[in-house]
Formats: structure tokens, sequence, C-alpha cells
């Protein structure tokens, strides 16, 4: 052990601990910039390059920064003299005066972590003038890069490249014309990026943010002629109160519920609805693919990969174009929702396809590029219109004067709200395996179970596998969540040794709770583990727990589609897979 | 065009000739695709092409398994490293500390007025570029410039138009 002065306070710790994190241990909260952690998923971002958490080493020359100087013995530090403020002081307004000042207009204000550093060190003037970075803005389907105010922390570059391996963002050129950007400088969307949004979660100032679509939404809440319909996903209930204040992992489904009703829409769905159905298709294909495996059927192809995840299926069609054939052709939650919305349901309310607005609310960014790709859309109308993210509609609620906090609890209307405790855990890792066991198990052995919840599958690990004993058959599972342990498991599929039957994939650490279109966590691995149990403890409170239960599944089933896997489900519920060559078309003289 | 089949399975397309690609691939191939070396393959590649354009980044990518966007970080960061053509008879005027303060920006400035580019650039004809380096070690012989391989030294700005002439006979 190490021992060492920090602030008057004598304390031990480990050797090879940083100063800032020795300093957290004494109950010392030094300022952090381009720093990053999510300590529980080992991530980690410290370049050392913003200065910002410098503090003063007694016989040292210098000011140390502290997210990379290492603990000595006998250390004595000061966080906080004259010194150290006068010399962070100085680093902020450097780094505010090659910043916009656009803080009133800017999509991040409030959440900024610049603009807060600002506000604790009263930073009123920026004495430095001169040059400003100026860089055109790119606008992805999900994504906005406004490089203007990128103060290099590096953070999505290292999201980007080291936890999801997706390598579109890279630090280019050099000094003061630094900026992070995909290869050439060409735009998001003609890069390898995948709009996992984990870029956008991290971002400490407004670099990178979402396409909004909320003035879409307003613009069709305010059309009488339109029937405008709207479904959660899963994850949200367990995160939209943090944007009120409300403790992490307080569950708000009843009053998110309230809120989407007093804000116009005409029917109040839930994806948990379409994520039953997802079990249904994929979990009847599992069964298939595994029966055809156990009879000898050379092409049958195992594992099978979950399909829900938008941001998982554009990486593996931008990375594995050759195993196309090895995902599940189910389609996510999201658009099931938006075929059988656009289908089943306005046949019944007597309102036509282009008269009926699909919104989705969703943790995700993903999502907005999915809702948008040609083949879920019908002669140029899409199943799903436009897809909003927990901020968006926490903001929405904001601008509608709506008392969030005191909203009564409100019901899902039907059909398309019902759902079982499957559907829910769709948003936490691990959660969609879970679901497709409780149902495949009942199918396939015809028992029924006796305990629904699967613990084996659950956790916080970035790469998990399981063996689920289906009465006799061992059942091997794969789970990986963050698109790099994906790439793991990929791997092993691709070089034929992979020893699972199916595996579970999210692209965002933690699944759909840690998604890029949720409240700033900022670093903050607690609040993942909060939300994650907010939803188990949400299935728990359910009678139904299982898809093939959920009297509205069954009455869809009866009424409209058949058996899962019939012709109609699948032009309605599956959908195919395109490569995405990473070609070069770069004009030299452009 | 030139479809590449890596060892991972992803195909990439690039527009540049089939030799063009085996020469890149004899690069990498010769320090065993070694992501580390990654310098190293960007030299030697530029020495051959002269530059390093977008095509060639995706090559070297490919081969090396890091993503093209690292590369072309790494290219531009380097001030060596150019996605430009460089022209036939490649300018360098060194404006290390010896160099400039004897003038060399006097003569940077000559050059620049003379082909009408700025640094970095190429005239259009093709025949020269224009280029800054740090100190070639001759400081005895500030200001000094280099014409391809060739050093002029004690170069004034009214010597410019006779290094020039030698070129355009």
């Amino acid at each position: 052990m190490i021992r060492l002065t920090i602030d008057k306070k004598t304390i031990e710790v480990e050797p090879g601990t940083t100063i800032l994190k020795a300093a957290r241990k004494a109950g010392v909260e030094i300022p952090t910039l381009c720093h990053f952690e999510l300590c529980d998923m080992g991530i980690e971002n410290k370049p050392g390059g913003c200065r910002i958490c410098v503090v003063e080493v007694e016989g040292r020359r210098n000011l140390a920064p502290s997210c990379i100087t290492e603990v000595q013995e006998g250390m004595v530090i000061n966080t906080h003299n004259i010194r150290v403020l006068n010399a962070r002081t100085t680093v902020l307004k450097l780094i505010i005066s090659d910043h916009p000042f656009d803080c009133l207009v800017c999509a991040k204000s409030g959440d900024c972590e610049l603009q807060e550093l600002a506000r604790q060190f009263g930073i009123r003037t920026v004495p430095y003038g001169g040059e400003q970075s100026h860089y055109r803005k790119d606008t992805s389907p999900s994504i906005i890069r406004d490089v203007d105010k990128c103060i290099m922390c590096r953070r999505c570059e290292m999201m980007c490249n080291e936890v999801q391996t997706v390598g579109a963002l890279s630090a280019v050129n050099r000094g003061f014309m630094s900026v992070v950007a995909p290869a050439f400088e060409m735009n998001l969307e003609d890069s390898p990026c995948t709009y996992c949004g984990q870029c956008v979660s991290v971002c400490p100032t407004g670099a990178l943010t979402e396409v909004d679509h909320t003035n879409e939404i307003i613009r069709a809440l305010s059309d009488p002629k339109k029937t405008v319909v709207v479904q959660t996903a899963p994850a949200v209930r367990a995160a939209l109160g943090e944007e009120f204040g409300l403790e992490p992992g307080t569950l708000v489904t009843g009053r998110m519920v309230s809120a989407l009703r007093e804000l116009g829409f005409d029917h109040v769905f839930d994806t948990d609805f379409s994520a039953d159905l997802t079990i249904m298709e994929e979990g009847t294909e599992l069964l298939q693919r595994l029966r055809g495996h156990l009879a000898g059927d050379p092409n049958v192809r195992l594992p099978i990969l979950t399909s829900c995840c938008p941001g998982w299926v554009n990486f593996f069609e931008h990375n594995f174009p050759d195993l196309l054939d090895v995902p599940s052709t189910a389609k996510s939650p999201q658009q099931m929702f938006g075929a059988i919305a656009k289908s089943w349901f306005a046949d019944r309310i007597g309102v036509e396809r282009k008269d009926l607005v699909v919104v989705s609310i969703m943790p995700c960014l993903a999502k907005k590029y999915e809702c948008q790709r040609d083949e879920f859309s019908v002669d140029g109308n899409p199943d799903v219109d436009f897809s909003i993210s927990t901020r968006e509609l926490a903001a929405f609620i904001k601008q509608a004067n709506i008392d969030f906090l005191n909203l009564p609890e409100g019901d899902f209307d039907d059909p398309l709200g019902e759902s079982s405790g499957a559907g829910v855990i769709f948003g936490n890792t691990g959660g969609v395996i879970e679901a497709a066991c409780r149902t495949a198990y009942e199918l396939h052995t015809g028992k029924r179970l006796e305990k629904v919840e699967f613990e084996a599958l659950r956790g916080m690990e970035g790469i998990r596998s399981a063996t689920v004993d289906f009465d006799g058959l061992p059942l091997r599972i794969g789970i990986a969540h963050g698109l790099g342990n994906a790439r793991k498991l990929l791997d092993e599929v691709r070089e034929g040794r992979s020893q699972y039957h199916a595996i579970e994939i999210m692209a965002c650490p933690g699944g759909c709770i840690g998604g890029g279109g949720q409240p700033f966590h900022h670093g903050n691995s607690e609040i993942l583990a909060r939300r994650a149990a907010a939803i188990y403890s949400e299935d728990e409170r359910k009678t139904i727990r299982k898809s093939h239960e959920n009297p509205s599944i069954i009455r869809l089933y009866r009424e409209f589609l058949g058996e899962p896997g019939s012709h109609k489900a699948h032009s309605l519920l599956h959908t195919e897979y395109f490569p995405k060559n990473n070609e070069v078309t770069i004009n030299m003289q452009s | 065009m030139e479809h590449l089949n890596g060892s991972d399975g992803v195909e990439v397309v690039v527009n540049l000739p089939k030799e063009k690609v085996e020469q890149i691939n004899a690069i990498c191939n010769s320090f065993d695709n070694d992501p580390q070396e990654l310098i190293n393959v960007l030299h030697e590649t530029q020495h051959l092409f002269g530059y390093l354009p977008a095509e060639v980044q995706d090559v070297i990518a490919h081969n090396l398994h890091v993503p093209v966007a690292h590369v072309y970080g790494v290219v531009t960061f380097y001030s060596y490293f150019t996605m430009i053509p460089r022209g036939e008879h490649p300018i360098s005027v060194c404006t290390g500390t010896a160099c400039y303060v004897r003038g060399a920006e006097k003569v940077l400035e000559e050059f620049k007025k003379e082909l009408h580019i700025k640094v970095g650039e190429t005239t259009p004809d093709g025949r020269f570029s224009i280029n800054c380096l740090r100190c070639v070690g001759a400081c005895g012989l500030a200001p000094v410039v280099l014409v391809g391989e060739k050093v002029y030294g004690r170069v004034s700005p009214d010597g410019v138009k006779a290094i020039l002439a030698e070129y355009n006979k």
C-alpha cells in the first residue's frame, strides 16, 4: 500500500492508483473534462489532454494531471490551492476561446460538461481572442456532428474504436486543425458508423447530438386528418424519470402513458407488445433451426443471432457481410409494431395507411435510421414515421407544461398495449434471450416452466455464456453487449468454432437501458445498474410473464397472422439484410 | 477497380489498378501486415507513389486490419505524409531556426509568387510543388532549399528565378 496526503487527509491506496482515484477515495472530487469512466464495464478514457484535473504535488515543479499521474509514497497533494485554481481557470478559458458561445440554442445546453465547469469556475470573460475553428455540420439520419463544439477529449474516439470496434471516428489533422472525424472527413453516413449513439452518450459538449424529430411529431399531432399512435420501448420507462429529477431506477410507466395521452396521441401503445411478437417469431425460428440441426440437416445455420438491435444489424452488415444468413430474420420490435399498426390495427379502426402516423419512443439513436430504411416502407410510406429518444420525449413533455411528477398512473390502450414480463426485459442485456427461453422451453418441451427467471442469463459482464436445460437438451447460449464484445463472438462464428446454439447481441453497454438516446449518465455506471433492476422489477409485477401467453398476441395470430412463421407473418414481420461494402469513393479534388 | 478479399471475409472495392494494389500488398507483407508498422508502411508507400490518396490508404487499412479512419488520422498528423501528388520537382524550403533567421521566409514568398501556389500545393501542370521542412542539417549554408534531392545553399529571393529556370529548360 502507498501512503499519501491529499488536502491534508492521509490515505492508503494500492500502487498504480491515479491521484484522481486516490482523491475520490479520500472524499475529494477533482473536476475532470476529458477523463471518462464506466468502471463496472472496464471502460476508461484518459488521454490526459485537457489539463482541467491538474493538482499540485509538493516538490514537483509542474502541476500534475491527476487522471494519469500515479501515486507515490509520501506524496503531498493540494487539489485546490490558488496555483491550481488559476491554472484550471486559464485552461478553461483557453478551451472556451475556441468554442462557440451559442449555449442558448445548443442541443446540449443543461447537460454540457464544459458549460457546467464554466458555471462552477465562475467564468465571466474570455480574454483570449483570435481564430476559431469552423467546420461544416454533418447530419446523418441519426446523429449530428457539429465539431466546432469539439474539445478533443476523444471520448467518442475511445467509444467508437476501443469499446465498439466500429472504427468510424479518429482524431485527424494536427494542432489547431485537429478534430475527430471519419476517414477523409467524409460524412458519418458514408462511414462504417452503426448509429449506436455511444459517441453521443459520452460527448461532454454539443459536438455530437441526435437528430431531433419532435417538431414533425407536433405537426402530425396538430393535423386533424391524422390518427397518431405511439409505442414506447421497454428501457424508456426505466430512465425517463431521471429527466424529471427522480432517482435513477424509478419506474415511470404509468406517468409516461398519461403524459403521452396529454400530449395528444390518439392511442398509447407499447413496444413491449411487439417484443412479445418478436419472441413468437424469433423463438419459432430458433426452434425450427434447432430441430433441423438435431435432425442433422447440413443446411441449417447455428447459432441463431438476435436481430432486434438496429445498431447491431448495421454493425454486421458492415463488418460481417459474409454472415448475413446467421441472424434471425425477425424484424425488430419497433418495426414489427409499425407493420402491425399500419395493417391489422389500421383496418380495425378504419383508418387508411396514409392517415395513420406511427411514432416510437426509443432509448436508441439507431432506431431513427432503422425506421427510415427502404425495406420498412410501403409505397414510400414508412411503417414507423418518426422515432424520438427518451431525452427528446422528456423535453417534449416539459414544453407542453405537463406536471410529469404529479400525473396519475395511466394504462396502455388495447390491443397493441398489452404485454408480458418477457417483453419488458428486452431492455436489459440478456433479456431478449431470456424471453425467448421462456417461450421456446414451453413450446419445445410441452411442459410448464416452473421458474421463469433465468438468473444465469443476467448480469453486466460484457460476454456471458450459459447452458439452459431444455428438458434434457442442453441449449448453449451466448450473450454480448457492446459491439467490441459482439465482434469476438462473431469472429468465433466466422471461424466455425462457435459453441453456441443462440446468441443475443445488444450494441450498447448494458443493453437498451444504456442506449445512445437515454438520459446522460455522465459515466455513473450505478445508474445503469439501477435501470436494469427497475426493468426486472417491472417484469416481476406482471401477471403474464411469457410472450405466448399474452392474450393480445394470441388474438393477433388467431384473427390475422395465423401461425408464427406463417406466410403472412413472414411478409409482415421478417426482413432481410444487405451487405454494406466499405467502398472508398472519394473525389480527391473535392 | 479491384476487389480485395481479406482473411476477415469483408470485401472492399477500391478504385485502383490491380498492379498498384499488388505493390501496396507487397509493402504491407514486408512488414508482416503488422498494425504497429503503419508509419513505416506509409513511408514506403509514399516513396513508391509520391503521395497517399484515399484509395491507397484503404488498401493499407484493409491489409493491416485497422480502421481507415485511423490510417487517415496518422496521414494527416505527420506533415511528411501528403494526399496531394507532389510536383515533378518538389521544392522544399527549410524554415528551421538558422534558415529562418537568414531569410527563408522571404525565399519562400518568392517561390510562392513565382509559381502562384501556396505551401502544400502543386502547380496545375504538375511540374512544381512547394513544401516547408525543418532543418536538413546544413545550417552553415542557410537558408537552404531542396529541389528534388539537389541542395541549394545561401539562397536569396533574387536567386529563386535562376533556380526555377534550371528546371524550365
